[in-house]
């Protein structure tokens, strides 16, 4: 892409060659009115506008790419015209609701009709009937709705859902008469208002991941949450800027916080919004907000008691949902008075970090999500996308559908929604133990096989065979045929018949024998039939490659083979790759803590089981503060340290009271962001000095990066083969959580309650005749459980899995490690 | 010595009784005010005023107004404390819970909680004005959009404590009193101004 320089309103600006104005407008603070382009997603012209007038010509800001030297007007006489009788358009029948509407003051119909100027309706039509609409989380007024069709954009381009779309209106036909009187775009844009509303495509209820970025992106009172309606007006709330809590991928979010009632002065969170333009949050995000630890007081004695078990410990167990600053207490801690740091999620993706730092000679993996959202081909190895990191999977959708890119999701389950992404997407669900044989495969594909260590050109080539297979072909053939005809003699004037010879050309079938290149790991990972096919299609023009990879490997029992192929990749493909780290704060917690892999014998458990239990969650020995009633940083899958605020207040004790007790010194927690590890890429900045948000350009500015280190790499590059005898063939249990839940902290926020049990497929229920409901004995190597099948909509397949979510099911037990393992499952 | 003041263009009538009162010059020096204090002790002032008490108290004819029992009738655009009224056909509450006057209110004294109720209509479930900050400036009722919360004439809030409150309980028309027609509207600020109806533009409707 090329710098290049127009005009806008007579001001020079400098943007990229094929930028959408409207984008080039606003990275430079030029205001161009615009309703239905939704940044990051494709233009529809629903509203029309945008208008401007680009060399002399009206187009539409948000699809017009700008070229070199362009001169583009924003306002000329026609235009406000339309515009204006746009934003009269849209208040025909609108209701006069402002009064209770939950978009109280931020909506952008008010805006647009202010600045507009409408002060009186040319227009009318028959109103229709168009009751509200409850879809579970979310709630739809038709009314209210002025068929942006934001949401149905989110939905596909963002999300990759595609839950929405338009049904008709039954609205009576507009007036033949507006047609000649109404400015020309206006009328277009009614004319497809008029026709249709939203709709849910699975019928009466909506049936998708429940992300809620539809509310989050209309702009009206139209999608709203359903808890949140009538509670509150959006000025009373004060807006906390934070981090999400619940994932690796670390959205920006702020909480809307004001009193609990007018009996209750105490701080509450009513909602979570989201720069929506630049960040898409997921449903745990957006409905899993108050899971702050509740009514905790100042408990002296347990304080005490937490001391004196300080002093007795040798280990110390932790869940990554910490911020870096505590994670860096522990290992003062540690340092101090020797304690064994126990985590063993953060440390299996430390040891795959390292296994793969002695390949790539870097420290961290080079691409991020930013990248995957501007790929053109994308790869998921090893993660459940959708639950393991949401973001990952909106960023693989988007790239899928703004760059027509194409994808491979490699893992044992059959989801639904990855297939639904894009018809050039192909899963391989291939057996559990087989993920190497995925990165194999695409070192075979697309790795320099010249510049590669030749052992593994070697091992790969052994992978192919020619086989002579029949190909029905279609030629052409050439057929001569004698007809007969009947032709005139001119001479006797009468017919006569003549043969003739004509030669035809006619399509024919014929089998032939061709020799064609078999590779075996397609068989082996059960790809699709016809993949090498598919693949050749997917390839055709494309630039620029990503590859996830996730926690199914960091927990691979070859999990260090894993790592150095995923660094071979990385350094003899073109693809840039990404980790997905396990929990909200793995990767900071790898990056700050010498982990241990043994437990002594007296342990403290944050938020985890121990001797003595420190617990945010509440019901532990001592109470501590949850991550929305804490300051600190978080470190995110795009290795990016952001700042949260606490949102709720917490008048207990905090870890670092504690630090203090032992010996450490510092007044707040957030003293320690300045001294989080310079060795591991982090930077001596201060908590205050951190910013938070996102530019009009779309730029995030957030926290900072982490420095990628350059780092000893080892002699060779060698890899292991794979054993395709361990693949696991039937009866796999997975450890995996529903779509919106994370951790017992998604579990606790009042809209997302529930109990968890065994995950299974419906076609799976059925052909095991089991209700949803069902007691069933789950029994593996490693332990048994009794638990309560639930049905799971948003998988195929015969996999069950089980959750982490769930304090009352301990999962992890039934685990040796790796994420799968081999199961019975009896009905009780 | 009475003298007429002169108002200009004040709404006040020509036979006004309105008259400044002539007071003597204060005592300066120490001396005038020694002479002032015997003065009035040798003049038996004192038995002046215990009489004309005495002369009044007897004739049981007073002119002064038996607080509590009594009250005097007051302005009905008087801003004292504050009403919530009901809309007169249907008896519902008038207010909808907008929030507008717990955004204008400069004391910042009003909130309210609020929910979707069972006819997905927004329901004001408690509304409380604190008393101690409100300054009885009346914002709330003009800025209110349904004439819901209006200023009341009950004027006594003397309280032991610096904040109290009024609820939605202890503002809202009681029932009854509406049936009985005792709900008056407000005249005061918010209050419909005379001829509004010619000044709203009319929505075409095109059937
Ligand atoms: S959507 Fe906007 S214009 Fe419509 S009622 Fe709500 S606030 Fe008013
Ligand atoms: S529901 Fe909202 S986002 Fe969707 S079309 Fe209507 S107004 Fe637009
Ligand atoms: S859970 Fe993850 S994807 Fe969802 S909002 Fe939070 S950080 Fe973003
Ligand atoms: S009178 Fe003024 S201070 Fe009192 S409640 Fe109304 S707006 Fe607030
Ligand atoms: S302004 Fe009127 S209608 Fe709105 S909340 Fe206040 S009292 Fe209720
Ligand atoms: S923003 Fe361009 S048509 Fe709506």
């Amino acid at each position: 892409m090329n710098e290049i320089t127009i005009t806008i309103d007579g001001r020079t600006v400098q943007t990229q060659e094929g930028e959408y104005i409207l984008n080039a407008a606003r990275a430079n603070g030029i205001f161009i009115p615009a309703i239905c382009y939704l940044t990051r997603c494709s233009p529809t012209l629903a509203c029309r506008i945008c208008l401007v007038e680009a060399d002399g010509k009206q187009v539409y800001a948000c699809n017009a790419k700008a070229k070199q030297g362009m001169e583009i007007t924003t306002t000329t006489p026609n235009i406000e015209s339309e515009r204006r009788a746009i934003m009269e358009v849209y208040d025909v029948n609108h209701p006069l609701e402002c009064g209770v509407c939950d978009q109280s003051g931020e909506c952008e119909l008010q805006n647009y009709t202010l600045e507009m100027g409408v002060d009186q309706q040319t227009y009318a039509i028959k109103d229709t009937h168009k009751p509200a609409q409850d879809w579970g989380l979310i709630h739809y007024d038709p009314a209210l709705c002025i068929m942006c069709e934001r949401c149905i954009t989110v939905c596909k381009d963002m999300i990759g859902d595609a839950a929405l779309s338009t049904v008709a209106r039954g609205s009576d036909p507009i007036e033949a008469a507006f047609k000649e009187s109404m400015p020309k775009d206006a009328y277009a844009m009614w004319n497809k208002l008029n026709k249709s509303l939203i709709s849910p495509n699975a019928g009466d209820t909506l049936d998708c991941t429940n992300c809620g970025e539809c509310t989050s992106v209309c702009p009206v009172g139209a999608l709203v949450s359903s808890d949140y309606q009538y509670t509150s007006n959006a000025w009373e709330h004060k807006q906390i800027p934070a981090t999400c809590a619940h994932c690796s991928a670390g959205c920006q979010l702020s909480y809307d916080i004001k009193h609990t009632s007018v009996e209750n002065p105490e701080s509450k969170i009513y909602r979570v919004k989201n720069e929506w333009n630049y960040v898409s949050l997921c449903g745990a995000g957006r409905y899993g907000y108050d899971f702050e630890n509740k009514n905790v007081t100042k408990d002296a004695v347990a304080f005490d008691a937490a001391i004196a078990a300080f002093k007795q410990a040798d280990t110390i167990a932790f869940t990554s949902t910490i911020t870096n600053e505590e994670a860096l207490i522990l290992q003062r801690l540690k340092e101090k008075f020797g304690y064994r740091l126990i985590n063993e999620e953060a440390r299996a993706f430390k040891s795959f970090l390292n296994a793969y730092s002695a390949v790539s000679g870097t420290s961290l993996y080079g691409g991020d999500l930013g990248e995957v959202h501007a790929s053109d081909f994308v790869v998921s190895i090893g993660s459940a996308l959708k639950t393991d990191n949401p973001n990952a999977r909106f960023a693989m959708n988007n790239a899928l559908s703004m760059n027509k890119g194409a994808g491979l999701y490699f893992h044992p389950i059959n989801d639904p929604v990855i297939a639904g992404m894009s018809k050039s997407v192909t899963q391989f669900n291939h057996a559990p133990m087989m993920e190497e044989a995925a990165l194999y495969l695409i070192l075979d594909l697309f790795a320099d096989k010249a510049a590669m260590p030749s052992s593994v050109s070697e091992y790969l080539a052994g992978f192919h065979s020619t086989k002579t297979v029949t190909v029905e072909e279609t030629v052409d053939e050439k057929v001569t045929e004698t007809v007969v005809k009947k032709v005139l003699n001119e001479e006797t004037g009468v017919e006569e018949e003549v043969s003739e010879e004509v030669t035809k050309t006619v399509k024919k079938k014929v089998s032939k024998e061709v020799e064609v290149d078999e590779n075996a790991l397609f068989a082996l990972l059960n790809a699709p039939a016809g993949f090498s096919d598919t693949l050749t299609k997917y390839l055709a023009k494309k630039e620029r490659f990503s590859l996830m990879v996730g926690p199914d490997l960091y927990t691979h029992p070859n999990a260090s083979n894993c790592a150095r192929l995923v660094a071979l990749i990385e350094k003899y493909t073109q693809f840039s790759v990404t980790m997905i780290p396990n929990l909200s704060n793995t990767l900071g917690v790898a990056m700050i803590c010498d982990l241990d892999s043994e437990r002594g014998s007296y342990t403290i458990g944050y938020n985890t089981a121990g001797n003595f239990t420190l617990s945010a969650l509440g019901g532990g020995d001592l109470d501590m503060p949850a991550l929305n009633q804490q300051e600190g940083t978080l470190t995110n899958i795009d290795k990016r340290v952001n700042p949260t605020n606490a949102a709720l207040s917490f008048s207990g004790y905090v870890l670092n009271d504690i630090a203090n007790a032992l010996g450490l010194s510092s007044k707040y927690t957030v003293d320690y962001t300045a001294q989080l590890p310079k060795q591991a890429g982090f930077k001596a900045t201060c908590f205050d000095a951190l910013p938070n948000h996102y530019t009009n350009s779309g730029e995030e500015v957030r926290g900072y990066r982490l420095d990628i280190q350059t780092v000893t790499v080892d002699t060779d590059e060698n890899v292991t083969p794979f054993d395709a005898d361990k693949a696991i063939n039937e009866n796999v249990v997975y450890l995996a959580n529903p779509v919106l839940q994370f951790s017992p902290f998604t579990a606790a926020s009042h809209q997302l309650q529930e109990n968890g049990g065994l995950y299974v497929s419906k076609t799976f229920m059925e052909s095991n005749s089991w209700n949803e409901g069902d007691r069933v004995n789950v029994k593996t190597a490693r332990g048994e459980l009794s638990l309560n099948v639930i049905a799971d909509g948003k998988i195929e397949g015969d996999i069950a899995y089980l959750p982490t979510f769930d304090t009352a099911i301990n999962s992890e037990a039934l685990f040796d490690g790796y994420r799968f393992a081999c199961v019975s499952i009896q009905k009780v | 010595m009475h003298h007429e003041e002169v108002f200009t263009d004040r709404n006040v009538s020509e036979h006004s009784a309105y008259y400044y009162v002539d007071i003597e010059n204060y005592p300066v020096t120490g001396w005038d005010k020694f002479k002032q204090v015997v003065k009035r002790a040798a003049k038996g002032e004192l038995f002046v005023g215990l009489w004309v008490v005495m002369r009044e108290m007897i004739k049981f004819d007073i002119h002064t107004v038996q607080y509590p029992k009594e009250k005097l009738p007051i302005g009905p655009r008087y801003r004292a404390v504050h009403k919530l009224l009901r809309l007169w056909e249907s008896g519902y509450e008038r207010c909808i819970g907008c929030g507008l006057c717990e955004k204008i209110c400069i004391s910042d004294c009003i909130r309210m909680d609020t929910r979707i109720d069972e006819n997905s209509r927004k329901e004001v479930t408690e509304y409380s004005i604190n008393l101690g900050r409100c300054i009885f400036c009346g914002y709330c009722a003009e800025v209110c959009p349904e004439l819901a919360i209006v200023h009341g004439g009950r004027y006594e809030n003397g309280s032991e404590q610096r904040a109290h409150f009024v609820i939605k309980d202890d503002m809202l028309t009681p029932l009854d009193l509406l049936t009985a027609g005792e709900q008056s509207e407000y005249p005061g600020f918010g209050a419909i101004i005379p001829g509004s109806d010619a000044s709203v533009k009319k929505t075409p409707l095109a059937y």
